[in-house]
């Protein structure tokens, strides 16, 4: 029944990325996976975030400890060792907790998203119509470590120690592969699924924003029965003139209506004038759509409630 | 004249009144207009839950709530045999999906949940885990003895496995007074607590990459268990060398008894993760993964509260309590509070919500 996959309003969705998500109710909701760079863009916000905030706090502490310094008139000896002591587990501490914390407390929210995911725009969410668990959003968390972070600071590492004269062999190279496996997973899977993403059964999709917008047959001509307030003149059209397009055509006229653009409206205008034989005129476009546009919905509608359905002009 | 202005000035994100139900030309767009009352109304909800927090709902929008999803949800059905109108369909399909993630999202709050996982769900996840916490004990038994043996057949492996430990007399030759100095207490007790900060958040991270590592079907978890256990066994025997395994079993036991534990669940964790791909059964393999994913992910969590703990073991007691009997007690005792937590415990399952 519901054959429709989707929307036309929302042309950007891209075909590959749509997929259906039924509810408990029974009813089909169109969602689409989150594209891949916006992932990468939201992770790299996320790190940038949490790397900010852990230099903020280290610099703070450095200036605490400068502080204490000052105190002892610049003699290490006489340093409270009890304050540095509590200083560094605050740090130690403070590190882990970011790190982990940081992501899951977000991603257990309402939003299930962390900040870089709201900033793009996209949201965790569990596949299929289950429901997302704390349990799932802790394992998909945990993974990312060994996924880019482990070995990243390994090749860091390794980079170092190269430089240094040492011989590492083949590990960089392991590393880089290690790498370039985890990183490269999305690719490699329809769903687009990290392999966190995998052991949790979430995916990342498109956080949905739509505004209502305003009710097309309740404004201008459409609403007072096909006449134009601004010549008077009572558009009516044939069931003849009426069955040149479909939905298709009339979504996309729906769409001029809302955005509006007297240039493109005149065009479509005179296209749908040579279509059904009219003269065109000029000066009363938008009137003529609506009257046209209010008229062929009645019409689709009306067929649509005996079951007929007209996808498009060609049908 | 009816709608006073005023009030739109205190009402958040106030649009222009929708127009009259009459007003509109066709049957569809009065459909629309009669419900689009309640679809606001679940929208204002919806934008309030997501910024944050159920406290500042009223509670008569959250009992509604429910029923305006199931309005919307039925709007959307019927509108989609009804209605030509691309902008409300794409509309209501937004908002259906927005008010699903909340009516159908994470129920429990942090709280809740961890309330639920200490009180009987962690130690059910250990025991669902049973199988892959008998082989990775048995790696781990294993690997100590193999790092014993390597050790013992050629000394050049103590090396190989504590690579340049400059300084720390535990390398092979040393002698016994070397050796039992480096089991007695330190003298430093003023720095036990950042090391315990220290400790605390290197072991994570090996148990961490351990549970991790499982994805690659469960054999690098293994491999981390037995170097790990490796060093352990070579330890041992060095210790065997001046007759001090007693002392060093009994210092390590204060914390291993836990660290060890955790380090055995965490590479469970991973293996059963492992297991559940390569063998995934009658499910999907990405199903089975997931299932395994998720049982495991509890039992990870329990083992950061574990090695937590510890961390406060090896820097207080261990470094504070310098005679055997007294750390095999400790040992001990954290050994049987694990062990009857995990298998003695077993309160009835709550309703997970």
């Amino acid at each position: 029944m519901n054959a429709r996959k989707t929307s036309p309003a929302s042309g950007t969705r891209d075909g590959k990325r749509a997929r259906i998500l039924l509810t408990p109710e029974g009813l089909s909701l169109p969602i689409t996976l989150a594209p891949r760079g916006a992932r990468a863009g939201a992770l790299i916000i996320d790190v940038m975030i949490i790397g900010g905030a852990l230099l903020a706090v280290f610099l703070g502490m450095l200036w605490m400890v400068t502080g204490m310094l000052d105190g002892t008139s610049f003699d290490p000896d006489q340093l409270s060792k009890g304050a540095a002591e509590f200083l560094g587990i605050l740090l130690t501490l403070f590190v882990f907790c970011t790190w982990y914390g940081y992501f899951l407390v977000q991603e257990l929210g309402p939003r299930g998203a962390t900040l870089g995911k709201r900033i793009v725009g996209i949201r965790i969410a569990a596949r299929g119509a289950a429901r997302l668990t704390p349990e799932g959003v802790i394992a998909r968390n945990l993974l990312r470590d060994i996924e880019i972070f482990y070995p990243l600071v390994a090749l860091l590492v390794l980079s170092q120690m190269a430089q240094s004269g040492e011989d590492i062999g083949i590990l960089g190279w392991v590393m880089t592969g290690w790498f370039l496996l985890f990183a490269l997973f999305p690719f490699f899977n329809r769903d687009a699924l990290r392999a966190g993403d995998i052991i949790a059964g979430t995916w990342v999709v498109e956080r949905p924003k739509a505004r209502l917008a305003a009710v097309l047959s309740a404004q201008g001509a459409a609403a007072n029965a096909g006449s134009s307030e601004v010549t008077g003149v009572r558009y009516e059209f044939g069931d003849a003139e009426l069955s040149v397009y479909g939905e298709k055509e009339l979504q996309t006229l729906e769409r001029m209506l809302r955005d509006a653009r007297p240039e493109a409206l005149a065009a479509v205008h005179a296209t749908i004038c040579r279509k059904i034989g009219w003269d065109p005129g000029a000066g009363d476009e938008r009137a003529f759509l609506e009257a046209f546009y209010a008229q062929l919905r009645a019409k689709l509608e009306g067929d649509m409630r005996f079951g007929k359905r007209k996808a498009d002009k060609f049908s | 004249m009816k709608a006073p202005v005023i009030s739109s000035w205190f009402s958040r994100g106030t649009v222009a009144a929708p127009p009259d139900i009459e007003s509109a030309a066709l049957r569809s767009d009065r459909f629309r207009l009669a419900r689009e009352a309640d679809w606001k109304r679940l929208e204002a909800i919806l934008v309030r839950m997501e910024k944050g927090g159920l406290r500042r709902i009223a509670d008569e929008d959250l009992i509604a709530l429910p029923a305006l999803y199931r309005t919307a949800a039925s709007s959307l059905s019927v509108a989609r045999e009804t209605s030509l109108d691309a902008a409300t369909l794409a509309y209501l399909e937004a908002l259906v999906q927005r008010a699903w993630f909340q009516v159908y999202g994470p129920r429990q709050g942090f709280e809740r949940w961890l309330r639920g996982f200490l009180l009987g769900g962690w130690s059910r996840a250990v025991r669902a885990l049973w199988l892959d916490i008998c082989v990775a004990l048995f790696v781990m038994v294993a690997g100590t003895i193999v790092g014993w043996l390597l050790v013992a057949d050629d000394e050049a492996w103590y090396y190989r496995l504590y690579p340049a430990g400059g300084g720390d007399p535990r390398v092979p030759g040393a002698t016994r007074e070397q050796l039992l100095e480096t089991l007695g207490h330190d003298e430093r007790a003023f720095g036990l607590a950042g090391f315990a900060a220290q400790l605390f958040s290197n072991n994570s991270g090996v148990c961490i990459l351990a549970f991790a590592l499982g994805f690659a079907f469960g054999i690098p978890s293994l491999m981390l268990l037995v170097h790990n256990l490796a060093l352990l066994g070579a330890l041992l025997w060095l210790f065997n060398g001046q007759g001090l395994v007693v002392e060093l079993a009994a210092w390590l036991s204060v914390h291993g008894t836990t660290e060890l534990f955790g380090i055995l669940l965490s590479g469970a964790a991973g293996l059963h993760i492992g297991r559940a791909m390569a063998f995934p059964g009658p499910a999907s393999v990405l199903e089975s993964a997931a299932a395994a994913g998720r049982r495991s992910a509890v039992v990870m969590v329990g083992v950061v509260i574990m090695m937590i703990v510890a961390a406060l073991l090896e820097a207080f007691p261990r470094q504070l309590v310098e005679d055997t009997t007294g750390r095999f007690v400790i040992g001990g005792t954290m050994l049987v509070f694990w062990l009857s937590y995990f298998i003695l415990y077993r309160p009835a399952p709550q309703d997970a919500g």
